[in-house]
């Protein structure tokens, strides 16, 4: 055995405070932590589940044959939510107030626990309190966690069947038995309470337990209760101590699913800061914390009040990360279901519809007012126009077209995801992969602004044959069309504004006011300077081409055939405020 | 819960093939040849490393130590026609059973049948980490919890298997100006990485993952996205001798064990294989697979990929992210503790 052991005839005298250890793995583990206290003049009762191997057992007994103060209690085999744990600290406790008379408190703990703080301070601690009772037991309306959606009804039903593996019919008993009625009567109505199984009881009250005139019926009753190691006590102590403090001496906590949180080597810092005086179940292989904890060196911190809370952010974080997830995140780990996403997309992000068609150089300007990245058409069919005209962006993302149109939901929630901190807005049209409309007008994240129509303004433009311009526009305000009810869909979560072309440059300012004010609403100020509007002299004459062609053009709203849409004037298309 | 018809045939199908390729293994263990076989000292519970390697003796002591170090108790090795020492080498290893074999690798699903094989016999029960040599685990905690503390806490959450996507890793520079010597940390030079950009996907039937992304898809597979590398795996498993790897590690049957992912929005846990392709060996590396036609199928792309790692190209761009802490890459999510604090 490690760690260094001293001759019976320097142990301590036996002092107040005595252990009972419930072992059944590790138990190396369980003889020095059974040996740092029964060095210190702490006795220690260690019951050894039925089923470990003699040979360990063995080997356990004579490790700790030097020390007097050490006891082996009667073996029960400790099936999970069995009796079996129940009768075993009985047998132990009974057996550290037979031997040990100098004893006050009882300490129940594990093989796999661990002292935090020198035991002469929780011995300080407890002479302090010498009446008190440390227990955690509450009522089980009050009780915030439930195995298998019981609780009252652990006490009022039967439960011949393992939970753990005989899951089914374990079930199916429960339900019969819910259906029929039954219920056990709970003996001379004690109220049923519940709480971690690990406790610090002083003589009177354990003693009074024990060798009570109602031990036989109490015994018989729960021996038929589910998980009664989180109940018998818990239950009982009500009845015989007035000095009840209801929590527990030792560290522990469990993950989502009821289980113990297991301690390694990395934990030291945070198992200090808890100030707390034991602590399990500790990783046997943790080398670092058991040499730590069991040296002598471990004092001279100021040690206050156990403080389990002031870990529980990191738990509760921990829980909430397996939970819910990181919102946006897609990877090996995550790859929700559609609508399971708890967020599409990692961080707010916009989309302009036809506005770099309307303005020119809208995206510097937008880049320079709002402080974003502003991409172009980040899906055009050629290449993704990241901002800069930059080949590989943030997160190493490629401009290849091929590559984001391989896998377009990944390309945004990816460039989204490594770009977080940093809002990204970018241009959209009916030119572009059509491939996420949906999904992105399902995503809260989007900020989708679209100026209906504005794709003919580059036509309007181009340089095409006629018949061409006819057929392009055709195709662009079919592709547009589907998109806008798209948007329009009564199930779209994005925050979406729709605005036809005239509309819109009869009154530019206001739309982009309110743009701009939802992706930087800490500036609010007003824009005084509009981006310049494209001049659309004979427009309207080109849409009435296209009419004449046999094309209805049906999204831009109502041009004049033969007036400019807005008075032409020598500061045409820059129109600055007027406040 | 009723379950569709055609589910239950694909069930019904994929497990016929689950049994064809354990058919198969079984059949080509003849092609094995025990160098050394030390499998007595195998003990119930311990971690077992299984691998197929050629011609890896520059990289074997540093990918031995690492996982070692992580608590792989004993490795079983299929050596394929090596001749640069790593037979030598690696019968050498008192923690190491090797076999031989001069078969094809392409023949043998890739080296697959013969792990198989050998974790039919021997994996039974234990956890299985299976790696290439150009593979180094990470996960969570690797740095101060090894993997009995993992695995014991996947078998108290249920979990039979454990996922990790490769991150290919790569220098600043072109890649053959980096000479490495066998036992050096590959990591010293290699220890840039594409933080972004993996796209991801769903296989059905087996209902894997296909993840495909990272340095060489941004460069050498910008034009047939299709074909960029497969970049998930589940190395880590709690085997039974009816377990078998389908497609390399990046799926297996039965398809419950692809599953390393959470569909409700929660995070399971998982880990990374940092992947050390990118060594200066790489470039020779390329001219000869490109010769010897053992890997993937004889595409055009493929000889343009191949011809690009010949001409010692540099995988580093601006936004290449350095390789620091776990914590790190957790944080960039290309892995998760999924729950473990």
């Amino acid at each position: 055995m490690t760690g260094a052991s001293v001759p019976a005839t320097h142990q301590a005298a036996n002092g107040t405070l005595g252990f009972v250890m419930l072992c059944h793995t590790a138990l190396h583990r369980a003889a020095e932590t059974a040996r740092h206290w029964a060095e210190r003049g702490c006795p220690v009762v260690i019951h050894v589940d039925k089923r470990v191997q003699k040979w360990s057992v063995e080997k356990l007994q004579s490790d700790l044959a030097d020390l007097t103060n050490i006891r082996f209690s009667e073996r029960f085999a400790c099936e999970w939510g069995t009796w079996g744990i129940v009768a075993a600290t009985q047998a132990a406790a009974e057996v550290m107030l037979a031997d040990f008379p100098s004893v006050r408190h009882v300490y129940l703990s594990s093989g796999s626990c661990l002292p935090l703080r020198p035991v002469k301070e929780l011995i300080a601690y407890l002479d302090e309190r010498p009446r008190t009772d440390f227990i955690e037991s509450v009522t089980t309306e009050e009780v915030g966690w439930t195995i298998g959606g019981l609780n009252m009804e652990r006490f009022t039903l039967r439960f011949p069947f393992s939970w753990r593996t005989q899951r089914w019919l374990f079930d199916r008993y429960v339900k019969l038995q819910r259906r029929i009625g039954f219920k056990r009567t709970i003996p001379n109505g004690i109220v049923p309470h519940l709480g971690s199984q690990w406790w610090c009881l002083t003589r009177q009250t354990l003693s009074t337990i024990l060798q009570g005139p109602d031990r036989a019926l109490y015994d018989r009753y729960f021996r038929r209760v589910w998980i009664p190691d989180e109940s018998y006590f818990q239950t009982l102590v009500r009845q015989v101590s007035a000095n009840v403090e209801s929590r527990s001496l030792t560290l522990s906590k469990f993950d989502f699913q009821g289980k113990p949180h297991i301690f390694y080597d990395d934990h030291l810092q945070l198992l200090r800061r808890s100030d707390c005086f034991v602590a399990r179940k500790i990783w046997p292989h943790a080398n670092k914390l058991y040499a730590t904890f069991l040296s002598d060196d471990a004092e001279g911190q100021a040690g206050g009040e156990p403080n389990p809370g002031k870990i529980d952010r990191l738990f509760s974080k921990a829980v909430e990360r397996r939970v819910k997830g990181r919102p946006g995140l897609y990877m090996q780990s995550r790859f929700p279901h559609e609508h399971w996403e708890n967020g599409r997309t990692a961080a707010p992000y916009s989309v302009f519809q036809g506005f770099s068609d309307v303005f020119e150089n809208f995206e510097g300007w937008l880049g320079k007012v709002t402080g974003t990245r502003v991409h172009g058409h980040l899906f055009a069919p050629d290449r993704v126009e990241f901002a800069g005209g930059e080949a590989v962006f943030n997160g190493a993302l490629s401009d290849s077209a091929a590559l984001r149109d391989y896998n377009t939901k990944s390309f945004l929630a990816n460039l989204i995801w490594a770009t977080r901190g940093e809002r990204q807005c970018f241009q959209f049209g009916p030119g572009d992969n059509q491939e996420l409309n949906w999904f992105m007008a399902l995503d809260s994240n989007a900020q989708i602004s679209v100026i209906s129509g504005a794709w003919a303004v580059p036509l309007f433009k181009s340089n095409l044959n006629f018949t061409d311009i006819r057929r392009e526009a055709a195709r662009l305000q079919k592709i547009e069309l589907d998109h806008l009810s798209v948007l329009r869909n009564g199930a779209a979560k994005a925050r979406i504004r729709i605005w036809n072309l005239a509309e819109f440059i009869e009154n530019p300012m206001e739309p982009l006011q309110t743009i701009v004010d939802e992706i930087s609403p800490r500036s609010l100020r007003r824009l005084t300077e509009a981006p310049r509007l494209t001049d659309l002299t004979g427009f309207g004459q080109f849409l009435q081409n296209l009419r004449n062609q046999g094309m209805q053009p049906v999204l831009m709203g109502d041009f004049p055939t033969t007036n400019d849409p807005r008075p032409s004037d020598s500061r045409r298309g820059r129109p600055y405020l007027v406040k | 819960m009723a379950i569709a018809p055609e589910h239950l045939i694909t069930a019904y199908r994929l497990r016929w093939k689950r049994r064809r390729l354990l058919a198969r293994a079984f059949a080509r263990r003849r092609d094995l040849t025990s160098r050394i076989d030390r499998t007595a000292v195998i003990r119930p519970g311990d971690i077992l490393g299984f691998s197929t390697v050629r011609n890896e003796a520059i990289r074997l002591p540093w990918f031995l130590d690492h996982h070692r170090g992580l608590g792989v108790s004993h490795f079983l090795m299929v050596d394929n026609g090596s001749d640069d020492g790593t037979t030598e080498y690696l019968a050498g290893q008192k923690d190491v059973s090797l076999w031989v074999t001069r078969a094809s690798y392409k023949a043998s699903r890739f080296g697959m049948d013969w792990l198989t094989w050998l974790q039919m016999r021997h994996g039974h029960g234990h956890w299985c980490l299976t790696v290439d040599a150009d593979e180094l685990l990470i996960y969570p905690y690797w740095d101060s919890r090894d993997l009995r503390a993992l695995t014991h806490w996947l078998d108290s959450q249920n979990r039979p298997m454990f996922g990790a996507m490769m991150l290919d890793l790569y220098p600043k520079g072109p890649v053959a100006d980096h000479p490495y010597a066998a036992g050096d940390d590959p990591l010293a030079s290699l220890h840039w990485f594409d933080p972004a950009g993996y796209g991801i996907r769903i296989q059905q039937p087996m209902g894997n993952l296909w993840i495909q992304g990272g340095p060489r898809a941004r460069l050498f597979f910008g034009a047939e996205p299709r074909r960029a590398p497969t970049l998930n795996k589940v190395p880590l498993v709690k085997w039974h001798w009816r377990y078998a790897y389908v497609n390399s590690t990046h799926s297996l049957l039965p398809p419950a064990l692809n599953r390393i992912y959470a569909t409700d929005g929660s995070e399971a846990p998982s880990g990374l294989l940092l992947h050390t392709k990118f060594l200066h060996t790489v470039v020779d590396r390329a001219r000869v697979e490109q010769t010897r036609r053992e890997h993937f199928s004889n595409s055009a792309q493929y000889d343009r990929y191949y011809d690009a790692l010949t001409e010692n190209p540099d995988l580093w761009c601006r936004q290449s992210r350095r390789l620091t802490t776990w914590r790190a890459l957790e944080s960039l999510g290309l892995m998760s503790r999924g729950g473990w604090v």
